[in-house]
């Protein structure tokens, strides 16, 4: 036969590792984006003639039956229905024994390729992508992968979290937890990965996840997570495993980033929702948490936030002045 | 193609065979899967000519099967790959040193090597066409001779492909993945469409989906095959086909 040339080559090696679709109803289209955890493809349904996002999970080694986690896993991510989580249509096995989820096809960029100008706006994204994973949380729902890449700002400036393929399902348990708990896992729950299998991005992922114990990781570990997220939002400091902020960034937020990404999961805030609040705080003026502000501070914030009334009183305090200056003889 | 021996890894571990019929079935599996990368190699790394890049890769065999150097690798220590690469790069070296005192050639002759078919081959090749010889290339040497290999790798499975399906009868199985995947197209807007090559092919659209996927699926068994047979351990083969595929071959059945 004739000689492969290297375009020959890549195409050979790519369609070698195309799943095979044909006892689905679905049909690719073109791959979109390949991660440690699985490869997307834009691909059509011929059912709905619709497009979809279609992810091939490629299973971690070393944990068993892993096959059948994933797809109880999927089951309960497609029962998640929030403007901010991407909806799972589908889930099903192919025939070579891979897991895929059929996902609606997002339009927009990943965090990470857009240059967000303005910390309001920056906190704005944090604030959406705290609720929606504060409600995957009340379902009993760890991200466990949280980073830029993993967040989609569309084009009318919605923020989705997506890829939700190394989630640990805690079933009914409530994930908010007291400072010092000792454990935010549900002891009834299945872990989804084995002791020992680490996943997640070096840089986002807290400490305890990093040690491989799943039954050390809650919804802690997604606090960790967004605090990095809002660092490389604040800073240059993109996917540095210290909680530092780089550049002009205010006090507060810098204190908010310190606290969500703390080493121990005690001295975090205790859940994502606590953090939104925060976040939330300083958007609107007010104290933020976790960070003490001394007596100048606090004047100064004040006086930002209630600029108008200030501004106000003092016009109309000028203008008696003025009026009995000239009138009050 | 060399005959592949039934069982898994049996090339690697059949060059260490005493048995000499298994020894060299093996060895022939070994020749066929990597004379290709070494003769390019010992082209463009060593900057030999046709004539004696041609000699040296025959030689290079000849006179692991008779010392049976290649049957003393470590798996624990690198991948048989990397340990044959540097094996020849240390006979070529030697080779050169020698040269004028040492008889050429050995006693062992292996599969029929087309030395003109992969001259072509190199004349594809960005360090071809005199670059290498000018000095003005330096490719990584493990990226070339992997390069190769893969490339070899994937000839073989897709030769083996076609003889498969022709012997069963699927030879428009075989066409749709030709003109797919295979037929030089690199603009993309050339590829045909699924239902362009329905209609060149008179057959219903839902088929090409189905004869692309089988295509694809066997194609990917091949490759596996080969990959497993020139691998010497399981972990080996774990990270070869990882990097050659991106996907986890112990995900699936292949």
């Amino acid at each position: 036969m004739n000689a492969l040339s290297d375009a020959a080559l890549r195409r050979l090696r790519d369609a070698a590792d195309v799943p095979d679709l044909s006892d689905t109803k679905y049909e690719i289209i073109e791959r979109i984006g390949q991660g440690g955890m699985g490869t997307v493809y834009r691909a059509r349904d011929r059912e709905l003639g619709r497009e979809v996002a279609l992810k091939v999970v490629r299973l971690p080694e070393g944990a068993p039956d892993i096959s059948a986690r994933m797809m109880r896993e999927a089951r309960t991510l497609a029962r998640l229905e929030h403007p901010g989580i991407v909806p799972v249509h589908d889930v099903g096995t192919l025939v070579d024994g891979r897991v895929f989820y059929a996902m609606k096809l997002v339009r927009g960029a990943p965090l990470h390729e857009l240059s967000v100008t303005g910390l309001a706006d920056r906190l704005r994204i944090v604030e959406r992508v705290c609720e929606a994973v504060a409600f995957a949380h009340a379902h009993g729902v760890i991200h466990r992968d949280l980073k830029p890449q993993n967040v989609m700002v569309g084009p009318f400036g919605e923020v989705l979290v997506m890829d939700w393929g190394v989630a640990k399902i805690v079933g009914d348990a409530t994930l908010s937890l007291g400072t010092g708990s000792p454990a935010g896992t549900d002891d009834h729950a299945e872990p989804s990965t084995g002791h020992g299998v680490v996943l997640g991005t070096p840089g986002y992922m807290a400490p305890e996840q990093a040690a491989g114990d799943p039954s050390l990781v809650d919804a802690r570990a997604d606090v960790h997570a967004i605090g990095a997220i809002l660092r490389d939002l604040c800073s240059d400091n993109a996917g540095a495993e210290r909680p530092d902020a780089s550049g002009d960034v205010p006090r507060p937020v810098a204190a908010i980033i310190r606290r969500a990404m703390a080493p121990e999961p005690r001295e975090r805030y205790p859940d994502v929702t606590a953090l939104a609040r925060d976040v939330a705080a300083f958007r609107a003026g007010d104290r933020v948490s976790a960070y003490d502000e001394n007596v100048f501070e606090r004047t100064r914030r004040l006086a930002i936030r209630h600029s108008t009334p200030i501004l106000l009183v003092l016009a109309y305090l000028l203008m008696r002045v003025t009026f009995l200056a000239v009138f009050g003889r | 193609m060399g005959s592949f021996p039934a069982t898994r890894h049996s090339v690697v571990a059949g060059i260490a065979s005493p048995d000499v019929h298994t020894r060299r079935v093996a060895f022939d599996a070994l020749v066929s899967a990597y004379w290709r990368p070494v003769y390019k190699y010992v082209r463009i790394k060593w900057r030999r000519d046709r004539e004696d890049a041609a000699d040296l890769t025959q030689e290079f065999f000849a006179r692991a099967f008779e010392k049976g150097s290649l049957g003393r690798f470590e798996p624990a220590r690198a991948r048989f790959r990397t340990f044959l690469r540097l094996c020849l790069d240390g006979f070529v070296a030697n080779e050169i040193k020698a040269r004028g005192r040492l008889k050429r050639g050995g006693e062992a002759s292996f599969v029929p090597l087309d030395f003109a078919a992969a001259e072509h081959e190199l004349s594809m090749h960005p360090a071809a066409n005199g670059n290498a010889a000018a000095g003005l290339v330096s490719p990584d040497e493990d990226d070339l001779f992997r390069q190769e290999w893969v490339r070899g790798l994937f000839s073989d499975a897709v030769a083996a492909l076609r003889a498969s399906c022709n012997a069963a009868g699927k030879t428009t199985q075989f066409a749709v993945f030709q003109r797919y995947d295979l037929d030089d197209n690199d603009n993309p807007d050339a590829r045909p469409t699924y239902a362009q090559l329905a209609s060149e092919l008179a057959i219903p659209v839902t088929q090409v989906t189905n004869y692309l996927a089988f295509a694809r699926r066997e194609l990917r068994r091949l490759v596996l095959e080969r990959l497993r047979s020139l691998c010497a351990t399981d972990e080996e083969f774990r990270l070869e086909a990882r990097e050659l595929l991106g996907t986890d071959p112990t995900s699936g059945p292949a």
